[in-house]
């Protein structure tokens, strides 16, 4: 069990981030993109059905090159295991000992995992993404056991907020406040949460105060001086940034004459995770090793509608999209330092701006559970809920399809 | 000596005193609000171009953006849709000769304090006018309330509650009575609005706006300093920026003392 890491020596040098071995062939990437997804996927021979591992071009037993990425069973059964005590690789160099072993899937193919330390005899597989962001193999304890996320090994592929610190930038609204109640209940050390426009008292603001965790502070993602003071006094403490502001006018190009709303929308939703991006990445980039208590993750709230535009909230749509893409390139900075960009893509949240739009929308509750999920189980790109999760099988098998029947 | 001159002479040996009536322009000062469906005042908010650095190796400047009513600033009649057909409505049409005029400043500062919804009645005007004489025609009218000194503590500036916003301003009849009957300028104020916060419930709704520039006069917002000014005596300049059929503008107001 992990014990709450000693408070920081501020004279002490904080160690630069290493990396694990990050290359990939373009047919590894496979397992990659399921593990982002939080998904155990294997390549199976479409002819003879054998499940391939590691990821190659052509069946390991009958040559054929028709190999699909398919959902695959996750039990397995030690057949060896070891401790490694030394190691060249720099990155293993500094967190040996490190447990691995041999596991004999149920589904064929025998591989090469890291284990978790209850892990015994039979276990459960998963594809997780490492601090290189690349999908390697896990063998976790089949029963679900207390503290299980606590294993040393297993915190260098999640990003846990347990013992860590965090920014949420917007507690103004309910999605806000039950990140921060969601947040303390995972057990994060500290929470600070953002609100703009400081003098509009807003509902929930005395319940926040009351969260021993929590700590408010004014920010307004729109104001660059305002984020660059933040960043000045709390960037260098930030673990998890939980970029969760927003703003959301429900027009389309026809319904809304000029190009304010839209600019809103722009400012807050592209430029002020542009801004964040641009004064409290430095700093998390810098303490990516920062011992157990590491900087390790910095989420995005995007939009189902980041993909396909619906048009009705169409200027919404474009600004998600905007923001996406950048989103791209922050999690390409961030990758050397091993901090993870973690996407959340939701339907129709059940608030103000979606008053109009017919049930099933994500509740606010639920879509904060979600996103803590995602940072306890190391997913990068998360799709909470029955509704995102059927958009994104849509989006995944025709995009085109999905512009149609969104713009029906 | 010409008048001219002898102002001259007078700034110089410091018998006339300059005292600026601005807010500062910051992005942490508040700004209006509207309720969210409506269209949005752009806040003030600045980004810097270079700081003799790669961006700019020997020179230091910003970019900032504002709404035409951010800070301290000027409305126009074309603001209100009572002055909308108005000649010579907007910044740029307006005649310069009314950027420059005498200030009565009216003192309700002790009134505002108890009572953040202080309204100024045609009644306190006159006991003024017993005091300090009658205002003269042309002049600006300005609300004293120490409402500037709250500016710090943007909460308090905009003082909200449940039911809005509560700053003083003036009443229907005192407005009418200003324009009718002493044919002011405009009318200033240290809050947010030349209107009180809870103006929205008068009758017409927000009587300031409707009436001042319906008869093509002018509001000042965001003022301060009104304490270091005189009843009377005190020359105001108030000059927005020319901007075409622009409703208003953010300024640089002082007074001569």
């Amino acid at each position: 069990m992990l014990t709450r890491p000693k408070r920081k020596n501020p004279v002490l040098r904080t160690r630069l981030p290493t990396l694990p071995p990050g290359a990939r062939s373009r047919v590894a990437l496979g397992l990659t993109a399921a593990a982002a997804l939080g998904r155990f996927e294997l390549q199976q021979c479409r002819d003879c059905a054998t499940v391939q591992y590691p990821p190659r071009e052509a069946c390991q037993k009958c040559l054929s090159i028709r190999l699909a990425w398919r959902a695959q069973r996750p039990e397995g059964s030690i057949l060896a295991d070891t401790e490694l005590h030394h190691s060249n690789d720099l990155f293993f160099r500094e967190r040996l000992p490190w447990r691995l072993g041999l596991v004999k899937l149920a589904c064929g193919p025998t591989v090469v995992a890291h284990l978790h330390e209850s892990a015994r005899n039979e276990v459960t597989v998963r594809a997780m993404l490492d601090r290189a962001g690349q999908a390697v193999l896990v063998a976790l304890p089949q029963k679900e056991a207390a503290n299980m996320a606590e294993d040393r090994q297993l915190r260098e592929f999640t990003c846990d907020p347990k013992f860590r610190k965090v920014l949420v930038t917007d507690g103004k609204t309910a999605l806000g406040q039950a990140l921060v109640k969601e947040l303390a209940k995972a057990g994060a050390d500290l929470i600070w949460v953002g609100y703009a426009e400081p003098w509009k008292k807003f509902a929930g603001f005395e319940e926040l105060q009351k969260i021993p965790q929590a700590t408010l502070l004014p920010l307004d993602v729109t104001d660059s001086k305002n984020v660059r003071e933040v960043a000045a006094e709390i960037g260098g403490k930030v673990d998890i940034l939980v970029n969760n502001a927003e703003l959301h006018r429900p027009f389309g190009i026809a319904n809304r004459a000029g190009v304010d709303t839209a600019r809103f929308e722009m400012d807050v939703n592209y430029f002020g995770l542009l801004r964040l991006a641009q004064e409290f990445a430095p700093a998390m980039r810098s303490r990516g090793a920062d011992g157990q208590a590491s900087a390790v993750a910095w989420v995005n709230l995007l939009s189902i509608y980041a993909h396909a535009n619906f048009p009705p909230h169409g200027t919404f749509s474009a600004s998600k999209a905007a923001a996406h893409s950048l989103s791209q390139c922050l999690r390409a900075e961030m990758r050397p330092a091993g901090v993870r960009v973690v996407n959340v893509f939701p339907g129709p949240i059940d608030d103000e701006w979606n008053q109009l739009l017919p049930p099933p929308k994500v509740a606010p509750a639920a879509l904060a559970k979600s996103m803590v999920k995602a940072l306890q189980d190391g997913v990068e790109d998360v799709y909470p809920g029955d509704v995102a999760q059927e958009w994104l099988e849509r989006w995944r098998d025709n995009p085109k399809a999905l512009e149609r029947e969104l713009s029906a | 000596m010409s008048v001219l001159s002898e102002l001259a002479s007078g700034l110089l040996s410091g018998k006339v005193r300059v005292v600026d009536l601005t807010q500062t322009l910051s992005p942490e000062f508040p700004h209006i609000s509207l309720p969210p469906e409506m269209g949005q005042a752009w806040p003030f908010r600045i980004e810097e171009v270079s700081h003799y650095d790669e961006r700019g190796p020997a020179w230091y400047w910003n970019n900032f953006s504002c709404g035409e009513h951010t800070g301290t600033h000027f409305d126009a009649p074309v603001h209100w849709v009572s002055g909308k057909d108005l000649p010579n409505n907007a910044v740029d049409t307006i005649p310069p000769r009314d950027f420059v005029g005498p200030a009565c400043v009216i003192d309700c500062s002790k009134e505002s304090a108890k009572d953040a919804d202080f309204l100024l009645t045609r009644e306190f005007i006159l006991e003024w006018e017993k005091r300090h004489g009658k205002i003269p025609s042309k002049a600006w009218v300005l609300m004293r309330t120490d409402w500037s000194k709250r500016s710090a503590d943007a909460a308090a500036f905009q003082n909200y509650d449940e039911t809005g916003q509560h700053t003083p301003g003036p009443d229907v009849e005192a407005v009418k009575f200003l324009v009718a009957e002493r044919d002011i300028l405009g009318f200033g104020t240290e809050s947010i609005g030349t209107d009180a916060g809870q103006a929205y419930h008068l009758r017409p709704p927000y009587p300031c706006h409707y009436f001042m520039h319906g008869a093509g006069r002018y509001g000042l917002q965001c003022l301060t300093n009104l304490d270091q000014l005189p009843p009377t005596g005190a020359v105001v300049f108030a000059a927005p920026l020319k901007i075409r059929k622009g409703s208003g503008s953010p300024l640089r107001v002082i007074a001569l003392v």
